[in-house]
C-alpha cells in the first residue's frame, strides 16, 4: 500500500478489483501482473501490433497505451472473458478449426478485435474484416486464415440465428 | 517497457475548469494527456520526459461535436472514432471523416484524439492536411479565457505551436460552406493501415467555368510542420485550368515544399509525390467528377 497512489476501481470481465496502483502503470501490466491475467499479450509496447487489444467501456483500445488511471471505473473485458464456462466463443472454436491461431501471441488480441467488429457489425463484408483487424498483426498465418476464421463465424452466426427463430 | 510507472505522476481532475485551474497555478509543470497514443508511446521506451501529467481522457465538456449555423464544433476530446462515424462531418467535411478513418487502427481511433493530434504537432499528422483545405479555426482556452487562431497560423516549427502554457485546445471549428467545393485527400504510406505519411496532400477548390476561383492546399510531412501550400495556391486562383497552370502548380510546389530524409522516405520521393498529388487534385478539378 502506497498513500500517494490513488485507489483504482475496474472490472475486468464481470468482476470488480479494488487496487493501489502507480497512476501511469500501463492497464496491460496491470491486467498480467496484478490480476495474473496472462492471456493478453505484449507485443510492440507502442500501439502497432494490436497483441494486448482489450475492450475498455465497449471500446477497443490496446492497453498498452492506457495508463490505470484512465481505466478509473471502466468495464474491462480481455481474452479470458470470452469463453462461457466450458464453452468456447465462436470465434474462439473458429480460429481452432480453420487454423486462425498458430504461434498464438496474436490470438488474444485478434479475437477481441474480432469480437469487437462483430459486436458492432454482425456481417462485415471481407473489406470491413480488413479494417476492423487491420491493427492487428500476425506473422504466422498470413492473415488468411484469421479472415477465413472471422467469416465461418459469422455463418455459423447466422446459421443459430436461424435455428433460434425456426423454434 | 523501459518506462518506469513510479517515476511519473498523474492526475485526473474530472472537469476542465479543474485541469485549467491546475495549468493556470503552474504554467509549464503539468503535460496533459489525453489518449494517450503518443505520451504512452515515449512512456514504454523509457523516454516520457514529462514528470508531471493531468489526465484530459473522460472530460465531458471536451468530447462534443456541435453542428451550429454557420459552422461545425469539435470539441479536441473527441476521439478520430467519434469524428469518423459522425453523418454531418461524412455529409460535409468527408476529408476529415476519411483522415479519421485511417488514422492508425479501430483500437488508436477509439483513444486519439483531434486535440492530441494537433497539439502534438507531428509534421506527419493526419487530420491536418484536411483541416488546412477546410480553413479549420482553433479555439484555445484557458482560466484567463478564450481565443481563436486560424489553424493554418497554429504551428510555428517543429513541435512548437502559439499556445501559452496554460492553455489548451478546446474546440476545431469548421466553417460549412464548402458544399459547391471539390475536395481531394490522398495520403501516402507504406501500407493502407497504421503507416505514418510519407506525405499527404488535401485540396478544397471552388471552380466555376474552368477558372479557379479559390483554392487551399494542405499538406504533411513536407516541412517542419503541417502547412498550406500558399505561393502555391497563388499560382492556381484566379486561373484557368489548363495545361500551363498545371505546368505552373508544379514548378511551384516543387520549390515550395521542404521536406527532409528521414526513417520513413527520402526528400527527393516526398518532392516528387506531393508534386504528383497536387497535379492529381487538379485533373480531378477539370472534369467532371466530384470528390476523389
Amino acid at each position: 500500500m502506497n498513500p500517494s497512489w490513488p485507489s483504482i476501481n475496474l472490472r475486468v470481465n464481470g468482476e470488480h478489483h479494488s487496487l493501489n496502483l502507480p497512476p501511469m502503470k500501463r492497464l496491460l501490466d496491470v491486467l498480467r501482473e496484478d490480476l495474473h491475467l496472462t492471456g493478453t499479450k505484449e507485443g510492440c509496447g507502442e500501439g502497432e501490433c494490436g497483441s494486448c487489444s482489450v475492450r475498455m467501456d465497449g471500446e477497443l483500445v490496446n492497453s498498452c497505451m492506457v495508463p490505470v488511471l484512465q481505466a478509473q471505473d471502466a468495464c474491462v473485458e480481455t481474452v479470458e472473458g470470452l469463453a462461457c464456462d466450458a464453452e468456447l466463443h465462436p470465434l474462439q472454436k473458429a480460429f481452432l478449426e480453420f487454423g486462425g491461431a498458430q504461434c498464438g501471441i496474436c490470438t488474444p488480441g485478434m479475437l477481441m478485435a474480432a469480437s469487437h467488429l462483430l459486436a458492432h457489425n454482425p456481417t462485415p463484408n471481407i473489406a470491413e474484416i480488413r479494417d476492423g483487424l487491420a491493427g492487428n498483426l500476425c506473422r504466422c498465418t498470413g492473415f488468411i486464415r484469421i479472415f477465413d476464421s472471422v467469416i465461418a463465424t459469422i455463418a455459423s452466426n447466422a446459421k443459430s440465428q436461424q435455428e433460434r427463430n425456426a423454434r | 517497457m523501459r518506462g518506469n510507472p513510479e517515476a511519473h505522476e498523474l492526475v485526473a481532475p474530472g472537469t476542465l475548469s479543474g485541469v485549467l485551474s491546475m495549468l493556470a497555478n503552474e504554467p509549464g509543470k503539468w503535460t496533459p494527456i489525453a489518449g494517450g497514443t503518443e505520451l504512452m508511446v515515449a512512456h514504454a521506451a523509457g523516454r516520457l520526459s514529462a514528470r508531471c501529467l493531468v489526465s484530459l481522457w473522460g472530460i465531458r465538456d471536451m468530447r462534443f461535436i456541435r453542428a451550429e449555423p454557420d459552422s461545425i464544433a469539435v470539441g479536441a476530446g473527441s476521439t478520430f472514432s467519434d469524428l469518423r462515424n459522425h453523418q454531418a462531418i461524412s455529409a460535409e467535411f468527408p476529408l476529415l471523416a476519411k483522415a479519421a478513418s485511417w488514422i492508425g487502427s479501430v483500437a488508436n481511433q477509439s483513444r486519439a484524439t483531434l486535440g492530441g493530434n494537433l497539439a502534438n504537432g507531428s509534421p506527419a499528422a493526419d487530420s491536418s492536411p484536411a483541416l488546412l483545405a477546410y480553413d479549420a479555426q482553433l479555439e484555445l482556452i484557458s482560466a484567463r479565457g478564450t481565443r481563436r487562431v486560424p489553424y493554418a497560423e497554429f504551428h510555428t516549427g517543429y513541435k512548437h505551436n502559439v499556445m501559452a502554457a496554460d492553455e489548451l485546445l478546446y474546440a476545431v471549428h469548421l466553417p460549412r460552406r464548402f458544399g459547391q467545393h471539390r475536395q481531394y485527400l490522398r495520403k501516402v504510406g507504406t501500407r493502407r493501415a497504421m503507416a505514418i505519411s510519407k506525405v499527404a496532400l488535401a485540396g478544397c477548390a471552388l471552380v466555376e467555368q474552368g477558372t479557379v476561383r479559390e483554392i487551399r492546399i494542405g499538406a504533411a510531412s513536407i516541412a517542419a510542420y503541417p502547412t498550406r501550400l500558399y505561393r502555391t495556391e497563388d499560382s492556381i486562383s484566379g486561373q484557368v485550368l489548363a495545361p500551363e497552370t498545371l505546368r505552373a502548380a508544379r514548378v511551384s510546389a516543387l520549390s515550395e515544399v521542404q521536406p527532409i530524409d528521414d526513417i520513413r522516405s527520402t526528400a527527393e520521393y516526398r518532392r516528387i509525390v506531393i508534386a504528383n498529388l497536387l497535379e492529381e487534385f487538379l485533373r480531378s478539378l477539370t472534369g467532371a467528377g466530384g470528390q476523389q
